[in-house]
Order: C-alpha cells, then structure tokens, then sequence
C-alpha cells in the first residue's frame, strides 16, 4: 500500500482542474458537472463550489449511476447496488463536465457518455478525474487529469473523501484486488 | 404323490397369533397348504420339507389389506392386479381387498369374474373383491349385491366417492343385510368438500388451497352410526382421519352400534404440514389433517376405537401428480410401507406388537365376518414373517407398485415382510 | 447485497433485509420511468417470457413494461388453463419453456403452487404474478412502496384490507408485507370469505366495516370476483356493496389523511363508491407507476446472482 495524494495535494489538483475547466470553456456558462456515483458525485460538487468561488456564478452540479450501462452485467456474480441518477437540469445545450475519481479502462466512462446521451443531447461532453492510472482497453481520454499514476493492471487505487466518512487521500494497493469498473 | 413345496417348516420365530393370544418362540409346520402343527420345537419328519430359519423374525398370521385400489380393470397404466400384488407381497400382506371403482365400475359378477380369474392366474397374494354399493357407483340404484357376493364379493362399498343420498345408503344397508356383508363407506360430504384440496386448516390458509373442512368426514360418520342404529346393518367405516370421527365412533360403539372403522398409516404418521410446498404426494383423500386430529386417531387405535389398519393404496402415475395440486389426483399408494408406520406404534407407545399385528390380520378378517388372520391349526397357511430389526430407506428398489405417488419416499424405515407365505405357498423378499 | 433467491415466489420467504433492497432498487427505477428515454440496457439480449394463464391486462402489460424497460425481449403467452388441461400438461409447458432458454419466467396461474412447481423444474428466474388464492408478491411490493411513499412509514399504521380474504392472493401477500413491517392490519369481510385460522397471522378481523375504519391510515380494497354472487359466499352483489362497499361516509370514519388503495380493476360501486375511488384519497393510479418500478426492480435484481 502507497500514498498516492494526501489531502492538500488533491484540493490543488482539484483548484488547478477548476482552472483549467474555466480556460478551455472561457468562463461557466453553459456548465453543468455531472459526478458519476459515488466518488465523482463528491467531486463534482466540490468542483462546482470551487468554480463558483474563482468565477462568481456556481454551476449546477448531477449525479449519474451508470449501473444499468455496465457491460460487465451478465458476467458478474452479484449487481452492484443502484444508486441514484439526479439530473435537475436540462443537458440539452450544455457543456457537461462529467467527473470521476479513477480513469481506468474507459468502459466506466462510456457507459457514462451512452446514459448522458439517453438523457439528453449535450452540446459536450469532458472528462475530469482525479487520477489516470493508465490500461485504456476503449478509445477515451480525460481532458482534465488530477494526477497521471503508472499502475499494474492488478493493482487498485482508491480514492478516499471526506463526504464518505474518511480522511481525504489517495492510496494504491499493491496486492491483487478485484478489477475495478 | 408329496408336493414338494408344500411341505414348509418354519423354525425358531417368535409366533405372534394375536386372536389366540399366543406370543412365543416356537416352530410352524405346514403341510399340504394348511397349518399342520405349532409347538416350541418340531422335527422334519423327512428330507421333503423345506425349513425356514426364522430366528429372530417374527411369525404372524397373514396380512390383511381391507381396502386396496387395484385398477385393473380401466386404468392398467397405474397399476394392474399383477403389479399390486406384487406390492402386497413385499409389503406382507397375503390378501388384499380391491375396491371398486375401476372401468367399468365392479357392479356386477361379470366384472368381479374378470378380477378373480386375473388374480388366479397373475396374482402373487390372495384378491378379494369388494362390489359396488350402486350402479357405476352413481350413489342412484343399487347395485345388484346378491349377484356381486354369489361371484365372490366380499364387502360393498363405493369407495372413492361417498353415498351421497341418505335413503339410498339405508337401503343399501338394510339390504346388505341378506348376505351378511358389510357396507364400507368412504365418509365424506361432497357439498362440504366443494373443490377443496388439501385439509382446511392453517396449512390450506398458508398456501392458499381450498380447504376440505374436518365436518366434510366426520358429518357422513354421524350419518352412517345414525343409519347403522336404524338398520342394524354392518357398518365399516374408511380411513377415518379426524378427531371428530373418533369421537362419534366411540360414543357409537359405547351405545353397541354395528360399526367398525379403519384408519391408514398416513393419518397416524403425517399431518397437512406434509403437504409442505404443494407436495402433491401428500394429497389424499380424505385429507392429512392437524396433529390434533392424529393423537385422536391414536387414541382411537389404542382404545379399539378403530378396529383395524389400512392402506387405502391408490396408485396414480407421476404424469398425473406431476401438476398443479389443484389437479392432481386424490391418494398415495400404501402397501409397501404401512408394515414399517406400522410398527412404529409400538415404539410410539400405542400399541404392543400383538396388536399392530391383530390390527393388520385378524381385525379386517373380522369385519369381514371371515375366519382368517389366525394361525389355527388345519387353517389354510397364510403367514407373514416380519424383520423387526431391519432399516431400510423408501425408494423406487423397495417399491413393487407400478406408481411411485408416496410421501414417504426417501424416509427411513425399521422392518418389514422377509417372507409370506399364501395357502401353502413361499414368497420370499 | 443482493436477494437469496433464484426465484420471487412470495413474500413469505422474502426478509426484510431483501425487500429493502427491492423497494430502493425500486426507487432508482422510478427516476428511470420519469425520462424522456425511459429505457436502459441493463438486461440487454435477456429473454422474459409473460406465462398467463389466467386472464390479465394491468399485471402482464406492468411486467411487459418493465422488461422493455430494461431492454429484455418480451414474449406473451395467454392461455387458459382449461385448454392446458384438455392437451398438453403443465409438466410439458415447463419443459418447453425451459427449451427456449427464457431468463425470466413471469407465470400467472388459477392454482397455488403453480409457479414453485415451474421454478423447480426450470433453470429460468420464476416471478410469481399471481398463483391461486397464494401469493401476488410484486403487488404486495408496490403496495408498500406506495404506502412508504406517502406515509414515510409503515410501523404503528393501521391498515384495513377489505374484501374476498379467502380467495385473495393480494390480501395475503400483502398482509405478510404489512406484518414485516410492523403494520397493525385489519381484515374486514364476511365470515365466509374469511380463510381458516387467517388470525393466527397476528391480524384483527372485522364482520363490521364501520367499526373497522375508526381512524384506518391505510385502506386496501380488494378486487371481488362477481361470480362469487349466488354461490354461498353471500346473497347479492347489493347486499355486499351495502355491508363491505367503501363510501364517502364510511371514508370520513378513518383518519383525514387516510389512503384508499385497490390493486384493480375496480368494480365501481361494488367495493368503492366513484366519488371515493377518483377522490384526493385515492393512490390507485400512483400504484400503478410504482408497479412498473417495483417490477423493473424484481427483473433486474434477480439478473444479478448467479444461484447454484
């Protein structure tokens, strides 16, 4: 077991993500983050309340279970439990933000876009994460990256939050843990 | 010119002869068929005579099964007289009493011919007959009782279903009379019953089943005492099962009524928590009933109550079970295992031996004012050796009937028939 | 968390650990049917067979719904259970069905024990719609969704299920899921459509609505069968809308905030007056939503394990 990021290294990546957010779009207008549950769901949050100190107006955050897109749902022992889909907005001619807290294979993130997608017809979509560990098995890459983290395939980063009843950290797990989404 | 096989020497059992009250280990000679000589310790006489080793095996007269649902003739798919008898045989029974209500309908001596001709040649154990009380077993005309008991009926009944109508019954009873036959009655209220499927009680609740209310039985037995005292007829009454029915049979018997009953070792052995989830084995009527009712029909056994054991076996095939419960068909085959739920009345502490043993032999024979289910000396050989000791599990090796609709199946069993032996004749398991 | 079981046969055997689980899943599928797309790809390439052997249009096009929902292929099949009788035998059915490699099982039956004969001889998830006079675990399910939804909860509440207790699936599946929960149900009925030792089920039972309803929170009506009229269970359909019929007057008996529920379909002026049945009480339509969610839920959660 590694610490990856302690808690004041992920609120700078996150204020230089927000930074980064509000160059490329030229302000946050049109913005909505949509966290996917659960780890992106805090993130996206504290993403839009951070965008909202820097820039005056804070945009509207969602949060997305992407369960039922899994592609994995057939092969797997138990179903993860559902989780909520809040979207109270409408996506149709917004820039979404959608954030998680691990970019991994890509299959989450496309799942992600085939729900949004389902739910509406943004004008576009980005991806923010906190941490990139590599091993992309789908054509997908994060716009926006917390921290670039060179992994084995068996390994397993966790991302741990305050919103979740822990200290915020990151930490890699060495031993073999069962594939993440 | 000696025949060989008739010529038995049966040594060392302990001899159970319940009628006479005899209960001791000793040997049974048999010669030419009949019982030729019991004493504590015979000699074969020459090397023609076949012995038996029979220690530690009990000797018994031979079983009686009062009420057995052959099939044939009509529904040679379930069973056959060959096939039943074979059933019979293994379970130690060396006569059965087949019921009535095959196709065509036993109600007249050209039907009752056919099954004694059949038994004659396929049978393994003696079958006797039991004609119809009506026509079809319609519960409408009589059926005509002197012709079915000139061709060897013994007993008229139409069991299966009950004789609805009152006066038709009471002059089935009053005519009965003639011959000296008994009237059997499979008690049950058929606007009572209405659809119902298992026993009304907790359990139907629980499964949402139409329920067979307790009355449904114990409503006709109040009938048939009330006709039996009219009459003065020979009343027997079928695989009684509730609580109720005890009672009214006791208090009948206390009044000197002509009625004897029978019980059937699922009632004593199971309730309606068998029927579990939807087991359609352990439907029957008339239907499992509370543990309740089953201490009752012990009680009834223990004070003589209920004069005898059954099987009530009513053999379907798994095609036919194998539905809805709501459909399937009413009863369970019995022969193979009412020995064993038998015997365990002793252990249960409700009878002795003697009289489980009286109960399957010399009670039925007595209802049905015959001679037999003793082990009288110049008395045509019928006996049943029994292992007490032997356990054994109920599965499809064990079972000689061509169905298999047991709820016993898969239970474990202590004792069973080794042997019988029907008029001279060594039938060995 | 995931249920325990292969198949959902009734409530019964269900703890409340797993219809927890059930109504939250529940939950998230409601969000799904409030979408402009209400359709996910979760049970993609899965097959659910409708098995209706008694008739049915609110049940069967709700489990219809939900499969479609969830992007399962969805076949009906409608047959009466006198044809099944005069040819082929339940036995043969089943094992036809289980030819087709269905996933899922949907099966309504006139007999009890239908659907636990069929989910022993099939490797298919079984979901019992209605067997007999047994169970109807999903309307059972929505019910208490409905009830949770309106009330926040269902402990301490009086409910009062009126109507054919004997031959009503719905009032036993309902009243074990009331029982669960901690609910203090009332059953209100003729004597002769009330089953057997039912009060051994830790329920009260009532021959008198109006002393029944005194400050009722819940009322569920159930559907009468109106062949039952003339038959022994009670003289005329107007004597029993006089005795058992749910009104205005009576309503105003129970608590001011009380719910009127019926599984449907309603026979107007029979066990509910119109005025009561399309009133401010009345969630009957709400139960109708909450059964396409509850059975999304049963579909999709039973897709999940993998049962020995």
């Amino acid at each position: 077991m590694a610490d990856i990021l302690n808690s004041d290294e992920i609120l700078r990546a996150l204020t230089r993500i927000s930074h980064e957010i509000l160059e490329r779009n030229k302000g946050a207008k049109e913005l909505v983050l949509v966290g996917i549950q659960t780890g992106g769901v805090y993130l996206a949050q504290r993403l839009a309340r951070r965008i909202g100190k820097i820039e005056g107006t804070t945009p509207q955050t969602g949060a997305l279970d992407i369960t039922l897109y899994r592609d994995d749902l057939s092969g797997r022992k138990a179903h993860p439990t559902l989780k909520k889909t809040e979207m109270p907005f409408d996506m149709n001619d917004c820039k979404v933000i959608l954030v998680d807290d691990v970019l991994f294979t890509g299959r989450t993130i496309r799942a992600a876009m085939d729900s949004l997608i389902d739910l509406g017809r943004p004008k576009e979509i980005q991806l923010a994460v906190l941490i990139d560990r590599g091993h992309r098995e789908l054509p997908i890459r994060a716009d926006y990256v917390g921290k670039n983290l060179p992994t084995a395939f068996d390994e397993k980063v966790e991302v741990l939050l305050e919103e979740a009843g822990e200290e915020d950290r990151v930490i890699l797990h060495r031993e073999k843990w069962e594939k993440q989404g | 010119m000696r025949d060989i096989a008739s010529d038995i020497l049966i040594k060392g059992g302990r001899i159970i002869d319940p009628a006479q009250n005899r209960d001791g280990v000793g040997d049974l000679l048999i010669s030419n068929g009949i019982i030729q000589e019991i004493s504590s310790s015979i000699t074969p006489s020459d090397n023609w005579v076949q012995v038996i080793e029979a220690t530690g095996k009990v000797v018994a007269p031979g079983l009686i099964d009062l009420h057995t649902h052959v099939r044939e003739p009509g529904f040679e798919y379930k069973e056959t007289i060959a096939s039943a008898t074979a059933a019979a045989a293994y379970g130690g029974f060396t006569s059965i009493c087949c019921m009535p209500n095959t196709n065509p309908v036993n109600d007249n001596q050209s039907v009752t011919e056919l099954i004694l001709e059949k038994a004659a040649k396929e049978g393994m154990v003696r079958v006797l007959p039991i004609g119809a009380i009506t026509k079809a077993s319609k519960g409408c005309e009589l059926a005509e009782m002197g012709e079915l008991v000139a061709a060897g009926c013994v007993a008229v009944s139409d069991d299966g279903l009950p004789v609805m109508n009152s006066q038709v019954m009471r002059q089935a009873m009053s005519y009965a009379k003639i011959f000296d036959i008994p009237v059997i009655d499979h008690c049950e209220d058929l606007n009572l019953t209405d659809n119902g499927v298992i026993f009304e009680g907790d359990v139907s609740t629980r499964l949402g089943l139409r329920g067979i209310p307790a009355s449904s039985e114990s409503v006709m037995v109040a009938r048939d005492i009330a006709l039996a005292e009219q009459t003065g007829a020979r009343v027997h009454l079928a695989h009684i099962s509730t609580a109720a029915s005890v009672h009214l049979i006791r208090d009948a018997k206390r009044r000197g009524i002509p009625v004897t009953a029978e019980t059937c070792p699922h009632y004593f052995t199971l309730t309606d928590e068998a029927v579990g989830c939807f087991n359609a084995n352990a439907k029957m009527k008339p239907p499992l009933a509370t543990e309740q009712d089953q201490a009752e029909v012990l009680a009834g056994l223990a004070d003589g109550t209920i004069d005898l054991i059954a099987t009530d076996h009513a053999p379907h095939a798994a095609d036919e079970k194998a539905q809805a419960l709501d459909c399937a068909p009413f009863g369970i085959i019995g022969l193979e295992t009412a020995l064993p739920l038998s015997l365990e009345l002793v252990g249960r502490g409700v009878l002795t031996l003697p009289q489980v043993i009286r109960k399957l032999s010399f009670e039925p024979a007595r209802v049905l004012g015959k001679k037999t289910g003793v082990l009288g000396i110049g008395d045509p050989a019928d006996i049943t050796l029994i292992d007490l000791d032997t356990e054994w599990v109920v599965d499809e090796q064990h079972i000689k009937s061509m169905s298999k609709n047991s709820p016993f199946m898969g239970r474990q069993m202590k004792g069973r028939a080794t042997a019988i032996v029907v008029g001279g004749k060594l039938i060995e398991n | 968390m995931q249920l325990k079981r292969k198949d959902i046969l009734g409530i019964a055997e269900l703890d409340r650990e797993e219809i927890d689980l059930i109504l939250q899943t529940a939950e998230s599928f409601k969000e799904v049917s409030s979408r402009a797309i209400k359709k996910v790809p979760a049970l993609r390439g899965k097959t659910l067979i409708n098995l209706f052997f008694e008739p049915s249009t609110r049940t069967r096009t709700s489990f219809e719904l939900a499969g479609k929902r969830l992007s399962a292929d969805v076949i009906n099949i409608s047959s009466s259970s006198s044809s099944t009788l005069k040819g082929e035998t339940l036995l043969d059915t089943t094992r036809n069905i289980q030819a087709m490699h269905s996933d899922f099982i949907v099966i309504r039956h006139a007999s009890s024990g239908v659907p636990h004969f069929l989910a022993r001889s099939v490797e298919s998830a079984v979901i019992n719609a209605g067997d007999g006079a047994n169970e109807h675990p999903s309307q059972a399910l929505l019910d208490l969704l409905t009830i949770k939804e309106n009330k926040g909860r269902v402990k301490g509440l009086k409910v009062v299920i009126i109507g054919d207790i004997l031959h009503g699936r719905v009032a036993h599946s309902d009243i074990h899921v009331l029982k669960k929960y901690g609910a203090d149900v009332h059953l209100v009925a003729p004597p002769t459509l009330i089953p057997t030792g039912i009060e051994r089920w830790g329920v009260q039972i009532h021959y008198h609505l109006d002393q029944a309803l005194a400050g009722a929170d819940v009322i569920i009506l159930l559907r009468l069968q109106l062949e039952r009229q003339g038959s022994s269970y009670f003289p005329t359909l107007r004597e029993y809308a006089e005795l058992y019929g749910l009104n205005a007057r009576r309503l105003a008996l129970a608590d001011s905030e009380a719910l009127v529920m019926h599984p449907g379909p309603i026979n107007r002026g029979v066990e509910v007056s119109s005025d009561v049945a399309d009133g401010l009480s009345s969630v009957i339509l709400q139960q109708v939503s909450n059964g396409v969610a509850v059975r999304m839920a049963l579909l999709f959660l039973l897709s999940g394990g993998k049962h020995a």
